[in-house]
């Protein structure tokens, strides 16, 4: 009995000192400052109201264990009699109110200081998809989705994980250093949040309506962040990389841009081969079709149909090309339209059409695509 | 009048009837508590494999065990079960046990109505748990069930759901409807309203925080329902709907239902911190006065739920203050039960050690709590595990831990017999060790930045997801002892006397050990 009685709380005394010894590099326990004006503010006020908390405890905890460890009746205490003591209420009714007031002044000041709604001088609208991000910089004619780069294997465990697992995509949102920057957020099918804590920035993209959100990102640099509201089945595997770059690096990024999508237009009115089409529409369905539709094709019973064998896929391809470029309103298929390119279109509607054991034989050409998305 | 006495008079001499149909049909509100507290510790069982379903996937990075989807029904199921199956019915079940003996009743004021409450609840849960085995999987939308997710993107189980919601609401409207008739028309002579246990107190202001606010979650699932299968538009922007006005209705459910989870847990630490420190509560009136304040705050905080909506800055301002204001009453109870200690005579038996870990635990969390009412620094805070770390501080060492003081603090009034003190303490520790060590961690994760509800997460939350993994495992097996020591206490022969404690006060402990069947057929005069 004397063993339980003390001999456990010794252990639990010493697991609470081993932990935080040994609180190197990988064991983060604290909110990052960050590196925006915002987000050392909100640092000040998280240690500021931490503080406020520990001083409080050590208060209420300090004299809850003087009382355990003398008014314990195993030490001869004798109880009192005393049960209300109408000045000692008061004070500790207006003391912590006093103490709140305090707080609530610094953290109105920062929340009107987030809410500042003056003109930026770079809007980007960002929309949410399952389970990607879409970035439409206004005014620049730059239009891209951005999605997990990470590949599978590294999250099936048959391969080594690299340095930012589930926190690399294949296109960064890239703004420049210095300049007030406006995100425009919404999103094309369920709530999502953006997220990136070193800017001190999340704000749910709400289907139908449109937030606002900004940052002031001084130095060039990479800084990550999650999608941070439950949006379905690979709500874990839609990182943000946000790729901050000098003015000059930031406009070389917009020419680059420019000149990638004149490239992808030209490659539309090349002739493709069924077997490039094949080879191109294979790694385009593992990237853009595959968590929900599966690799092998046979989707998820009950959550998302299988496309081997479907009558879709092996019936007339204009209904399938119908499905693919404008999605299927009331369930999660989306408009691919604006997602892929018609050269990707092109060759994922064909690879469906001539994978697992389909075999129509169909070649659906970028060209047909590009008829039908104008 | 004449006419009552006389059938309670003749009900005095037979026990229960024998078999199943004393189960069935009984009205007595010891029967119905026990079946409501059996029935809350299989749901707390079934929440718990579910969280330790969770936390092996979470143990290393990267997906060993299940698929995300899985995954989200595991994180969906196991909140809704723990919430509405385990800690609401468990609080009812000590109600129905103790309201009734502690004010000098003879049983619920409305049995039957008492009966049909607790009999819905195995229809509605069999329904959510059937789910799971249906094509498309069980709800994987998160206990807060947020359009669209929940509507136009849910497997087509969420009917099921919806219903299922539905049958567990009646049953706490008219559980909350019970408690109340009974508080308030049932008192001994002379049991004035600031003459109530504090339990008593907690459990009649809970019965109203529940009769709020379970229409509105009936209305909310409703307005789903309709979404999903009449063509309505409630939450689907496409039709001219508002996918926030979900969260708004949803919240202003949610945030006194969190309440009903803590509520009746300050009532039963305030009758067990005075017992075993022998001396009389600090501040009774006082105590009455912030749980009342604490249930009207607790209607006008809801959307600090929901800073990173997008709220005009009044609203982010007006959310951020009133949250703030509820340390004020939340501390005034604290320093109360403190004071309560402060030169007392204190014995740490069983419930004791919860109840103290109550005070030191909860309270933590309700500093995190503070710490989250700070909307500017909420943006970071928001949706991380430091939220997860926050809820579950307040409510399994703070709900848990207090349905668990009172089991051990009136079990001996139950059965008649004491429990096995050392293996109490056994419990005690391990799962005091283990609630740390599974949810301390979780602050750590969240402000390095790892969003809840992922199956799967970056290399830098690694090593502290492996702790928190242990720990639950710790906890979670640490239960069975739990249901060991309530065995054992009813089949081994240990009598208790009719005091129990040293320091009990209350007409409960005026009654034999273990209580008649029938308790106060002649109401007891309190002075």
């Amino acid at each position: 009995m004397k063993i339980i009685g003390w001999g456990l709380p010794a252990l639990f005394g010493a697991l609470g000192l081993i932990f935080p010894l040994s609180a190197a590099a990988e064991w983060q326990v604290n909110l990052g400052p960050g590196v925006t004006e915002i987000s050392r503010a909100v640092y000040d006020l998280h240690m500021t109201i931490f503080w406020v908390c520990v001083a409080i405890g050590a208060v209420v905890f300090g004299v809850m264990l003087y009382s355990i460890v003398h008014h314990r009746k195993s030490r001869g205490a004798k109880a009192h009699n005393f049960h209300e003591n109408t000045l000692v209420e008061i004070i500790w009714t207006v003391v912590p109110f006093v103490i709140l007031v305090g707080m609530a002044v610094p953290a109105t000041a920062t929340l009107i200081k987030m809410y500042d709604q003056s003109e930026a001088e770079l809007d980007i609208q960002v929309t949410g998809y399952q389970w990607k991000w879409r970035y439409q910089y206004l005014g620049e004619d730059i239009d891209f989705f951005s999605s997990l780069s990470t590949p599978r294997e590294q999250i099936s465990n048959d391969e080594t994980k690299g340095e930012h697992y589930l926190l690399e995509v294949d296109n960064a949102m890239v703004i420049p250093a210095g300049k007030k920057v406006r995100l425009l957020l919404t999103a094309n099918d369920v709530i999502h949040s953006w997220w990136v804590p070193d800017l001190a920035v999340k704000k749910d993209a709400i289907p139908g309506f449109i937030n606002e959100a900004w940052t002031i990102a001084p130095e060039p640099g990479i800084y990550r962040g999650q999608c941070a509201e439950l949006c379905g089945k690979d709500h874990g595997f839609m990182p943000i990389v946000v790729d901050v770059r000098s003015e000059e690096d930031f406009n070389q990024w917009l020419v680059e841009m420019k000149q990638a999508k004149a490239q992808a237009s030209d490659a539309a009115t090349k002739n493709w081969t069924l077997a490039e089409l094949m080879a191109k529409g294979e790694e385009v369905y593992n990237r853009a079709c595959a968590a929900c539709h599966q690799p092998n094709g046979e989707g998820i019973p009950g959550a998302f149909p299988a496309l081997k064998g479907s009558p879709m896929m092996v019936g007339d391809p204009a209904a399938h090309i119908d499905v693919v470029l404008n999605g299927k309103s009331g369930t999660a298929m989306q408009a691919f339209r604006d997602q892929l390119s018609a050269v990707e279109l092109a060759a994922v509607i064909t690879y469906e059409r001539n994978a697992w054991g389909n075999t129509t034989g169909d070649l659906v050409s970028p060209a047909q695509i590009n008829t039908l998305k104008q | 009048m004449g006419t009552l006495e006389q059938t309670v008079e003749t009900e005095v001499h037979h026990g229960p009837a024998r078999g199943i149909t004393r189960w069935l049909y009984t009205t007595n509100h010891k029967d119905i508590g026990s079946m409501y507290l059996w029935f809350s510790l299989l749901m707390f069982l079934l929440g718990g494999c579910m969280a330790l379903t969770i936390r092996a996937e979470l143990f290393q990075p990267g997906l060993q065990l299940m698929e995300p989807n899985f995954f989200n029904q595991m994180t969906t199921m196991h909140g809704l079960i723990m919430v509405f199956g385990a800690v609401m019915p468990a609080f009812v079940g000590l109600a129905n046990w103790m309201v009734p003996m502690m004010i000098g009743a003879p049983d619920m004021a409305l049995p039957r109505m008492n009966n049909w409450s607790f009999w819905i609840l195995p229809f509605a849960f069999c329904m959510m748990v059937a789910t799971l085995f249906m094509e498309g999987g069980a709800p994987n939308f998160g206990w807060t069930f947020y359009a669209p997710l929940s509507t136009t993107y849910a497997p087509p189980s969420v009917t099921f759901f919806i219903f299922a919601v539905h049958m567990m609401g009646i049953s706490s409207i008219m559980g909350a409807i019970n408690i109340i008739a009974t508080i308030l028309n049932l008192r001994a002579p002379g049991m004035t309203m600031m003459k109530l246990p504090l339990f008593v107190w907690t459990w009649l202001i809970t019965a109203f925080l529940l009769i709020a606010v379970m229409p509105v979650l009936a209305g909310v699932v409703t307005m789903m329902l309709m979404d999903i299968h009449f063509g309505t538009s409630f939450f689907n922007a496409a039709g001219g709907g508002d996918p926030v006005l979900f969260q708004h209705v949803f919240w202003f459910f949610g945030h006194p239902e969190v309440y009903i989870m803590i509520l009746p847990a300050f009532g039963i630490v305030s009758q067990i911190i005075p017992t075993f420190a022998r001396k009389k509560l600090f501040g009774y009136a006082s105590m009455v006065y912030a749980t009342a304040s604490i249930a009207f705050l607790a209607f006008i905080v809801w959307a600090h739920h929901m800073f990173t909506v997008g709220m005009p800055l009044a609203g982010e301002l007006f959310f951020m203050y009133a949250t703030m204001l509820i340390a004020v009453p939340t501390g005034v109870k604290v320093f109360n039960w403190v004071a309560t200690m402060f030169r007392g005579s204190m014995t740490f038996e069983t419930p004791m050690l919860f109840a103290l870990a109550f005070v030191v635990l909860f309270t933590i969390g309700g500093f995190s709590g503070l710490m989250l009412a700070i909307a500017p620094a909420d943006f970071q805070y928001h949706d991380t595990y430091f939220v997860v770390a926050h809820f579950h501080y307040v409510l399994v060492p703070g709900a848990i831990f207090s349905i668990v003081a009172a089991v051990y603090y009136w079990l001996p009034k139950w059965t008649g017999n004491m429990y096995n003190e050392t293996m109490g303490r056994w419990h005690f520790w391990l799962s005091f060790i283990g609630v740390n060590v599974t949810f301390f961690p979780m602050h750590f994760v969240g402000l390095a930045g790892m969003p809840r509800r992922i199956p799967d997460y970056a290399l830098q939350f690694a090593d502290f997801n492996a702790v928190a993994s242990v720990g639950a495992f710790m906890f979670g097996l640490s239960q069975l002892l739990l249901v060991y020591n309530v065995v054992q206490c009813i089949r081994v022969k240990r009598p208790a006397t009719a005091e129990v404690w040293e320091g009990a006060e209350g007409l409960e402990w005026t009654v034999p050990s273990p209580a008649p069947y029938h308790t106060f057929a002649q109401p007891p005069l309190v002075k």
